[in-house]
């Protein structure tokens, strides 16, 4: 393999992990080798990660996939330099004649060229899913001549001859040792290149699955999934555009900009209109129904903190409790601090009502106009007093007031659900069922502050 | 472009390999690993601009500085802040001063072109004259036009970027890709050594996609004990070997504490100088607690830390201890 092969092929390995390389990126990382040269892994390691990973997540991903990729390169890396003579007698290379020589010679560093070679032959990097594992190890071994050994096999145990047994039992051997590291050599493969592909697959599937469906290994994995859309949301809010109030001359700042030119105002500045910060104060119920997707929430706007900073968090069944404290910790420590916002919050039979007035005695001077209200749950308030008149004041001095009900729209106002009543308040009411959904909700809030 | 690139890396030939990076960086006081060694290594090579990301106070711009230093060419400091704009950034003109040459231009008016001839006769005269109110003598070069005037090269630091509209983040890129800033009316200069760009960033916001594929990316961390040593001691020469020992042992157990803001080298560095001017030998709890502050900046990270100073102050009081011992050494206290 070429030396540019080896880099081009590493960038795809890293593209399919979710590392942004560009092409740009990728020729500096071949000037980088051109300059540094392969004989050094620790110094490639540190040269190539100053190019090719631009942010911590990235780096990561790049420190495994380096320690994959080249240490089953050791012989794939000495390959490179003499790559041409060997890509030109590709049948004999290395001085074994066919497969069961090669196979029975026991010198470990021509086998592992021989897979390379076989690997790229039949397009190993295409590789997706870890079910096509066996069905790539099969194609290696056909690009590797395993079927003109079958026919001196079958041939040799025509001969029911003690030397033609003997003879075909050392091809069965041959080949049973040659398919396993077929084998493995396509499962690492498959690390390198289709691991981040499965990955997406997953993700894909998972942020539009219901998320009152998911099971606890689905929930799992859901982690670092929000923690993935919760970054990229935050990355598209934290981006600051100046709005200009054109019709408003900043006086003080027009006359300091042409202070050089006699006072003659060539260069005109203009007042700018100061963008409200996000402040949202979220209130959620955490009875037995909503306590998933309470979770979801929480995990989701503290992956966001940089751009929220923000937010107050309160949590009700029965009374209503400020548990912006027992959250206010590091994303490690989130689901010990939900365990506990459950513990303290989610006891007695829910009640809107009341939780509407312990905001109001308690902290209703929170609310201003620039405030999101973001109430998460499903309006069933066990046929309590709703207190609309203390809703529609709180939604009065507001910015917005959004509900997400994870209940599905058709049994909003059924039985003990006070949603249609609380509905004609709220600036928006959403489903809420799956990630996505909560992505949009999200999004969505953001989008009025800018 | 090839010409330039071998004159940038002669130009810069004090650090002509990692290695003499890091020699160079600590003839100034700057302890570099092998990462910004190699990073800044790769920089001046590949002609490209550096960012770096990290906590604040690790050192982030004085490496910056450091480089300056030790490559003996200056430093032009680019502090970014939202409202930065090219007049600030790149060249600004000296209305003052074009104002009082075209009053004397004026008075002299006639002296130069003489009396008594027809329009047509002096617009032909006047067009023979250098353009003088736009030229380089009325220009006032900022701190991007000044690094790429600097005939011997020189460093350009462009700092906390982040902070800078995405405006300017844009108009950026034009210049570290062609090391060449354009004037309307006088035409493009263009750097005849590239400067060395590094461009720091506390992450307020994310940087976009573009400026980082541009540039190479070091992140640097908070430093591990040994690094931290051997900064503390070259920048408090004063320190003596147990205190050190002590000292940085404590700041290192203090980052894993949850702090609201975990304390930096340069409040490691500080803290030496705190203790050295108070005289002290070695740890003790009531000299930490009396200069906490310099270490921790929040109330509530304090009181947190407070409760369990005395055992962490005899931890790193160990630590020393230990270091003195034989390796294989059993720990007996």
């Amino acid at each position: 393999m070429s030396a540019e092969r080896t880099l081009t092929n590493f960038v795809r390995a890293l593209r399919s992990a979710d590392v942004r390389v560009s092409t740009g990126e990728t020729l500096d990382a071949v000037q980088v080798v051109k300059l540094i040269g392969y004989s050094d892994k620790s110094v490639l390691k540190t040269s190539l990660r100053a190019v090719l990973a631009k942010s911590n997540r990235e780096k990561q991903a790049y420190d495994r996939l380096f320690d994959l990729y080249f240490s089953q390169g050791q012989s794939k890396a000495a390959d490179s330099e003499t790559s041409t003579k060997d890509d030109n007698e590709s049948g004999s290379e290395d001085g074994y004649d066919g497969f069961l020589d090669l196979a029975t010679s026991g010198d470990d560093a021509a086998i592992d060229a021989a897979l390379a070679r076989a690997g790229q032959e039949v397009g190993l990097e295409d590789i997706r899913f870890s079910t096509q594992v066996g069905y790539y190890s099969q194609k290696m071994l056909k690009a590797m001549g395993v079927e003109e050994m079958e026919t001196t096999l079958l041939e040799r145990l025509q001969d029911h001859s003690p030397e033609g047994d003997a003879d075909a039992e050392v091809m069965i051997d041959a080949r049973k040792n040659m398919t396993t590291r077929a084998l493995e050599y396509a499962r690492t493969q498959f690390d390198i290149y289709g691991e981040g592909a499965t990955q997406q697959f997953r993700e894909d599937f998972l942020s539009k699955k219901r998320i009152n469906e998911m099971d606890v290994s689905d929930l799992n994995r859901m982690k670092p999934l929000v923690e993935k859309l919760a970054r990229r949301l935050a990355t598209k809010h934290s981006r600051r555009r100046r709005r200009k109030n054109r019709g408003q001359i900043d006086l003080r700042r027009t006359l300091r900009a042409n202070a050089g030119r006699d006072g003659v105002p060539f260069d005109v500045h203009w007042r700018q209109k100061k963008k409200d910060r996000p402040k949202i104060i979220l209130i959620c119920d955490v009875s037995n129904s909503v306590a998933r997707y309470v979770r979801f929430l929480l995990l989701f706007l503290y992956c966001m903190q940089d751009v929220v900073k923000d937010l107050h968090t309160f949590a009700f069944s029965a009374r209503l409790k400020d548990v912006g404290e027992i959250l206010d910790t590091s994303l490690d420590g989130f689901e010990q601090a939900m365990e506990k916002v459950m513990h303290e919050a989610g006891w007695g039979s829910t009640d809107y009502g009341q939780a509407l007035s312990d905001l109001f005695v308690d902290h209703w001077s929170l609310i201003d106009r620039k405030t999101t209200l973001i109430i998460l749950g499903d309006a069933r308030s066990n046929h309590g007093d709703p207190r609309l008149d203390l809703f529609e004041e709180a939604t009065a001095r507001a910015k917005r007031t959004v509900w997400l009900n994870p209940e599905s729209r058709a049994l909003w106002g059924s039985g003990d659900s006070e949603m249609l009543r609380y509905f004609p308040h709220c600036s928006v009411v959403s489903g809420l069922s799956t990630l996505k959904d909560l992505e949009r909700a999200v999004d969505d809030v953001l989008t009025h502050y800018r | 472009m090839s010409d330039t690139e071998n004159a940038a890396a002669a130009h810069y030939g004090a650090l002509s390999s990692p290695e003499a990076i890091t020699k160079a960086l600590a003839s100034v006081g700057y302890i570099a690993n092998a990462d910004i060694a190699m990073v800044i290594y790769l920089a001046i090579n590949l002609r490209k601009p550096v960012l770096i990301e990290g906590p604040a106070g690790v050192g982030k711009t004085d490496l910056a500085q450091s480089l300056g230093r030790c490559l003996d060419v200056p430093v032009e400091r680019l502090q970014c802040y939202e409202g930065l704009d090219e007049s600030k950034a790149l060249y600004e003109w000296q209305y003052g001063k074009q104002l009082l040459y075209t009053q004397v231009l004026k008075d002299r008016l006639d002296d130069i072109v003489g009396q008594g001839r027809s329009i047509s006769e002096l617009t032909s005269k006047l067009s023979t004259f250098e353009d003088l109110f736009y030229s380089h003598q009325f220009l006032e070069p900022r701190p991007l036009l000044r690094a790429m005037e600097q005939d011997a090269g020189s460093v350009l630091l462009v700092d906390e970027i982040d902070k800078s509209d995405e405006e300017f983040e844009a108009f950026l890129l034009e210049v570290l890709s062609d090391y060449q800033v354009t004037v309307p009316e006088l035409g493009t200069i263009k750097a005849n050594v590239p400067p060395i760009v590094i461009l720091t960033s506390n992450n307020i916001r994310e940087l976009g996609d573009a400026l980082k594929r541009r540039c190479l990316h070091l992140f640097i961390d908070f430093p591990d004990a040994e690094r931290e040593r051997q900064i503390v001691k070259a920048r408090v020469p004063g320190v003596e070997d147990d205190l050190l020992k002590q000292l940085v042992a404590f700041v290192q157990d203090l980052r894993d504490k949850d702090l609201k803001k975990r304390p930096s080298i340069s409040e490691t560095v500080d803290w030496a100088r705190t203790l050295v001017l108070l005289h002290a030998s070695s740890l003790d709890e009531s000299i930490v607690r009396q200069t906490l502050t310099v270490l921790l900046k929040h109330e509530s990270d304090i009181s947190s830390v407070s409760t369990g100073l005395g055992q962490m102050v005899r931890k790193a009081a160990n630590a020393s201890d230990d270091s003195r011992l034989p390796s294989g050494y059993p720990n007996l206290s």
